[in-house]
């Protein structure tokens, strides 16, 4: 089947989908965006959460068919998001015209060597800041998921308390962290977004 | 120069550029982490690319009577079936004893072994054909415990071992055995006016590394082939794949791909070999990855163990003695096994003076699911059962648990049960003392939020089991000991290439070396290393990759002291290098060149008197230098396999924990509400990395007090639970605070006195919770997890 859908503010189709293929499979293995990961595939972990129409979801258990017409962010189009979360939200599209990956882009896109740089390339939503200085990477697995998570939570509560970061973020595994420098980071960039208002 | 640099660790361009060590400089991939850039082992694509799958066994114990793989190899975009018979050269490997198949052949020895391989153009296509595939069974009795393990007529899991230990074990079923006997305990129990005794059961644990084994293997022209995969150490698995693959290890070409967590998961052999000879027969590229389901059954486990343990003390609170026994469950295959008993027996009296000591430690094969390397190796076993001792023996000696364990700590200069003396800084009481001095998290935080009980603070959480009544709190303490690096006479190396040379008008150092960055960060101290040694701002880390030496296994808490030192060793050589151009330019314009102390600092030489000479870029111009050394640490012996005697470690790292808990004793619900820690870190290269890592091996120890275990049926070893639906990982909503004390007592063996950080943690987390739940509820509690039928008496 084919599947037209948005991915992070582009128009994308997807041709010989098969029934049984989720979300996260044709994200990942057809249009070249591995940013959304794939840990358990059961629902469990969240390390491959992202939006649809807005609302964070386990784009592992979503058919590809289900998507139809609709929204897709992921990790990958997530600055551009939080740049326009007020003129592109949830099922708006980009309205700048300027978001996303092409296609053509993404299947370029090629395992590759890490060449250690700092990278000051790009700019980062406020969240994917605050995990890199407060040190809530460190393999960084579970990061997807959970910036996409960690966003959506400050884009409903800009002020959330620790309880409730703890709920917004309790589909999301993390085997690495212990989970408190998550925290820190989330507070962190709330007092950020805060700020910067 | 390859050898030994030790001697005090001198920080002299501590500070000095900017960057360098002791600074919480950021992780360079950061940012390719966070948007979702960086390359991990799964992401691989290849144009053209197939899909492996593996077929895994049904059963625990049988021999294979047939397989047929015609009607898989019927299907449509199915390229390759293969079993043991299509394997090209060796059917064997393994990391200490080669006794693992790639493929089974004549019989299964473990349920979830692999026995048949796929290669299709769709991942799903590769499954259906993996189901296609026809293995008749005809099982045999399982081997599960000791008992049957070693019962005389016991039917061997291996039949004809030729590995090392082979000749001292008492039975063909043991992996190895390690006794310890010093001093004399039967007679030193005599001067005991308490003695307790204890039987502990360990469950087994997973590592549960979020990013599934997989990779991609690509034919090259030569007939060779290029690997890209996840792992610990690309050369121990070279010299593992290549006699599997019939090829010389120089054209099995292996890069790391991005790693999503290891914790000892990642030592042994998954899915490169079974990739690698799709590859290789297919000639197409064959990516593979491990669904949850697998990754199970695709890696080795922490060992369960059962531990017996009497200790002795007098009146006065001195232990008199200690008599262990701690029987490890290895599993099918070997793995590291051997080692781990090495461990936990040469480990088992914890961070204490006991000077009579009878200890024994063995490993089983069994037909349970292979058991390896996971963070903490043999000494977290044993850190559970002894603390769970001194509590018991300071209870009936009516002594407060901590006093006593300060009373009988070790400190530097302690012999250890092995002879060994301990030569560095042991502050094992100063460690206790500062989990206990810390103020106590507030009673019932659950109603400090107001009014009403936040019931998301409660055992139980949102499923809104209980407002209150009926939870206690419990507080209990633990600490343990671990060795660091390779034990035990392992040739334990590794090896840096380092390239300094002026790039856009900057010099510039570039780090290669082999070592695996699994997320601990190593990647973000190698630099602050190199900025330290060699006074400059832009480091270029390398990819890791076999075009460089070893650089030794990213396990045992060894990374940053090995490869650490090794880049150390070489920034030295460099250095050196660096100055003797600068001598040679401008030694005739000024005398400190001949006889100063000179250092390199922010992209200058300067002298120890800190006058600047020159640039580096006015040094080197065009000149390039570039030094690969190795570097070990000082060697270990053996221990002795009679009296466990020898200096078999290389170094020692402690840490403590203090745990509160709530649990509500109607329900069975446990809440921990905070595991405080205190360790030594030597030198904390990378403060930011140091709390991370020492928060992570907490919680994985919290995981196994409380929630986490492989459940595998008694009576058919079967796995129950592979999946994160039934295996069980603490959340967010699981993990307390965890606020962390570090000390900096320098080693003055180690590059900068380091101490391995990663693996102590995850030693006294565990028992430090099953204390707290101790005296909460007053029970026993002796097995590891927790569950709410131990804690409301309706289960064993
Ligand atoms: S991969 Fe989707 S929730 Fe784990
Ligand atoms: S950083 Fe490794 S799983 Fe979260």
């Amino acid at each position: 089947m084919r599947v037209n859908f948005t991915v992070n503010g582009r128009k994308q189709e997807a041709d010989d989908v098969w029934e049984g293929e989720s979300l996260l499979y044709v994200l990942r293995e057809r249009m070249g965006l591995p940013g959304s990961k794939n840990a358990c595939e059961q629902g469990e972990c969240g390390s491959c959460t992202v939006r649809l129409d807005g609302v964070p979801v386990c784009s592992c258990l979503v058919a590809a068919g289900q998507v139809e017409g609709r929204e897709v962010v992921t990790v990958e189009g997530l600055a551009d998001y939080a740049a326009h979360r007020t003129d592109a939200h949830p099922g708006g599209g980009c309205a700048s015209g300027a978001c996303g990956t092409s296609i053509d882009a993404a299947k370029q896109w090629q395992a590759r060597p890490q060449d250690g740089r700092t990278g000051e390339a790009g700019t980062l939503s406020p969240i994917q800041q605050a995990f890199i200085d407060a040190g809530a990477v460190q393999c960084g697995f579970c990061t997807p998921g959970l910036l996409v998570a960690a966003d959506e939570l400050l884009e409903r509560n800009a002020e959330p308390s620790d309880a409730d970061i703890r709920e917004a973020l309790s589909g999301n595994l993390c085997r690495c962290t212990g989970y408190e420098k998550i925290l820190d980071a989330v507070r962190l960039a709330a007092v950020r977004q805060g700020e910067a208002v | 120069m390859a050898g030994t640099t030790t001697g005090i660790p001198r920080n002299v361009t501590q500070g000095a550029t900017k960057g360098g060590i002791g600074e919480s400089t950021l992780r360079p991939d950061g940012t390719l982490k966070v948007t979702g850039e960086f390359a991990y082992s799964s992401d691989m694509w290849h144009e053209d690319m197939l899909w492996g799958q593996a077929l895994r066994s049904t059963v625990a114990h049988a021999e294979i009577v047939s397989i047929d793989t015609s009607e898989a190899l019927a299907m449509d975009g199915v390229y390759a079936v293969l079993t043991h018979e299509d394997l090209p050269a060796a059917k064997n490997y393994g990391m200490e004893f080669q006794d693992t198949p790639v493929l089974a052949y004549g019989k299964v020895r473990h349920h979830g072994e692999p026995v048949a391989l796929v290669a299709a153009d769709h991942p799903e296509t590769a499954r259906r054909a993996a189901a296609k595939i026809k293995i008749e069974y005809r099982e045999l009795p399982l081997i599960t415990d000791e008992a049957s393990a070693t019962a005389p007529d016991a039917i061997l899991v291996h039949e004809n071992r030729n590995d090392h230990h082979a000749g001292h074990v008492p039975h063909p079923n043991i992996v190895h055995r390690q006794p310890i006997i010093r001093g004399n305990a039967a007679e030193a129990a005599r001067r005991a006016d308490v003695i307790v005794k204890g039987e502990y059961t360990f469950g087994m644990q997973d590592q549960a590394f979020l990013g599934p084994e997989s990779g991609l293997a690509v034919p090259a022209e030569d007939g060779g082939i290029d690997l890209y995969v996840a792992t610990q150490w690309l050369h121990s698995d070279l010299k593992q794949i290549a006699p599997c693959l019939g090829l010389p290890e120089e054209k099995v070409r292996m890069t790391m791909a991005g790693v999503g967590g290891a914790f000892g998961g990642r030592e042994d052999i998954s899915m490169q070999i079974l990739a690698s000879v799709l590859a290789l027969r297919t000639n197409k590229p064959v990516k593979m990855v491990y669904n949850r389901y697998e990754s199970f059954f695709g890696h080795v486990h922490r060992h369960p163990a059962k531990l017996y343990y009497e200790h002795g003390a007098t009146k006065d609170g001195k232990i008199t003695h200690m008599k262990c026994k701690i029987v490890l469950d290895g599993g099918a295959y070997a793995s590291s096994t051997a080692s781990v008993v090495g461990n936990a027996s040469s480990l088992s009296v914890g961070p204490y003076v006991i000077n009579d000591v009878d200890i024994e430690a063995i490993g089983l094969y069994s037909n349970n699911p292979p058991c390896g390397a996971m963070r903490g190796f043999g000494a977290v076993q044993a850190c559970f059962a002894y603390e769970a001792q001194m509590d018991k023996l300071a209870a009936e000696l009516g002594m407060d648990p901590v006093e006593f364990r300060q009373l009988n700590a070790m400190e530097q200069g302690t012999i250890m049960p092995t002879g060994q003396r301990v030569d560095s800084p042991a502050p094992v009481a100063e460690l206790l003392r500062r989990v206990k001095a810390r103020p106590m998290p507030p009673e019932q935080q659950w109603l400090a939020a107001g009014e009403q009980a936040d019931v998301r603070a409660l055992p139980g959480g949102l499923s809104n089991t209980t407002h209150g009544e009926g939870v206690v709190r419990g507080v209990g303490y633990a600490v343990g000991i671990k060795n660091v690096g390779f034990s035990e006479g392992f040739d334990d190396y590794s090896t840096a290439r380092i390239r300094m040379e002026v790039i856009n008008g900057e010099a510039v150092a570039t780090v290669h070396t082999a070592m695996a960055e699994v997320g601990q960060g190593g990647v973000t101290i190698h630099a602050q290393i190199a900025r330290t040694e060699l006074g400059v701002t832009q480091v270029t880390i390398h990819p890791a990759n076999t075009q460089v030496g070893s650089a030794g296994s990213t396990s045992a808490g060894r990374q940053t002291y090995m490869t650490g030192g090794a880049i150390k060793n070489s920034c030295e050589i460099v250095r050196e290098k660096v100055l003797e151009i600068g001598r040679r330019k401008f030694g005739s314009y000024h005398p400190a060149w001949a006889n100063a102390e000179l250092l390199l600092e922010g992209g200058k030489v300067v002298t120890d008197g800190g006058e600047v000479l020159t640039t580096l870029v006015e040094v080197l111009e065009d000149e390039v230098v570039e030094v690969e050394e190795e570097w070990r640490h000082r060697p270990t012996e053996a221990f002795d396999l009679v009296t466990g005697q020898g200096n078999g470690h290389v170094q020692y790292a402690f840490a403590a924990h203090r745990a509160v808990v709530e649990v509500d004793t109607e329900l069975g619900l446990v809440k921990v509400v905070e595991l405080a820690c205190a360790q030594d870190v030597g030198k904390a290269v990378n403060p930011l990395s140091v709390v991370g890592q020492i928060q992570g091996g907490t919680t994985q120890g919290l995981g196994v007090a409380v929630m986490e275990e492989i459940i595998v049926d008694p009576k058919t070893a079967k796995v129950r639970n592979p999946s994160f639906t039934d295996y069980l990982l603490p959340t967010i909503l699981d993990t307390p605070t965890i606020p962390v004390d570090y000390l900096e007592l320098a080693d003055p063996n180690a590059p900068y006195g380091v101490r391995g950080i990663g693996e102590a943690p995850t030693l006294s987390s565990t028992p430090a919770v099953l204390a707290a739940i101790r005296n909460a509820t007053g029970l026993e509690l002796t097995k590891t997890p927790v569950r709410p039928e131990h804690l409301t008496g309706t289960g064993a």
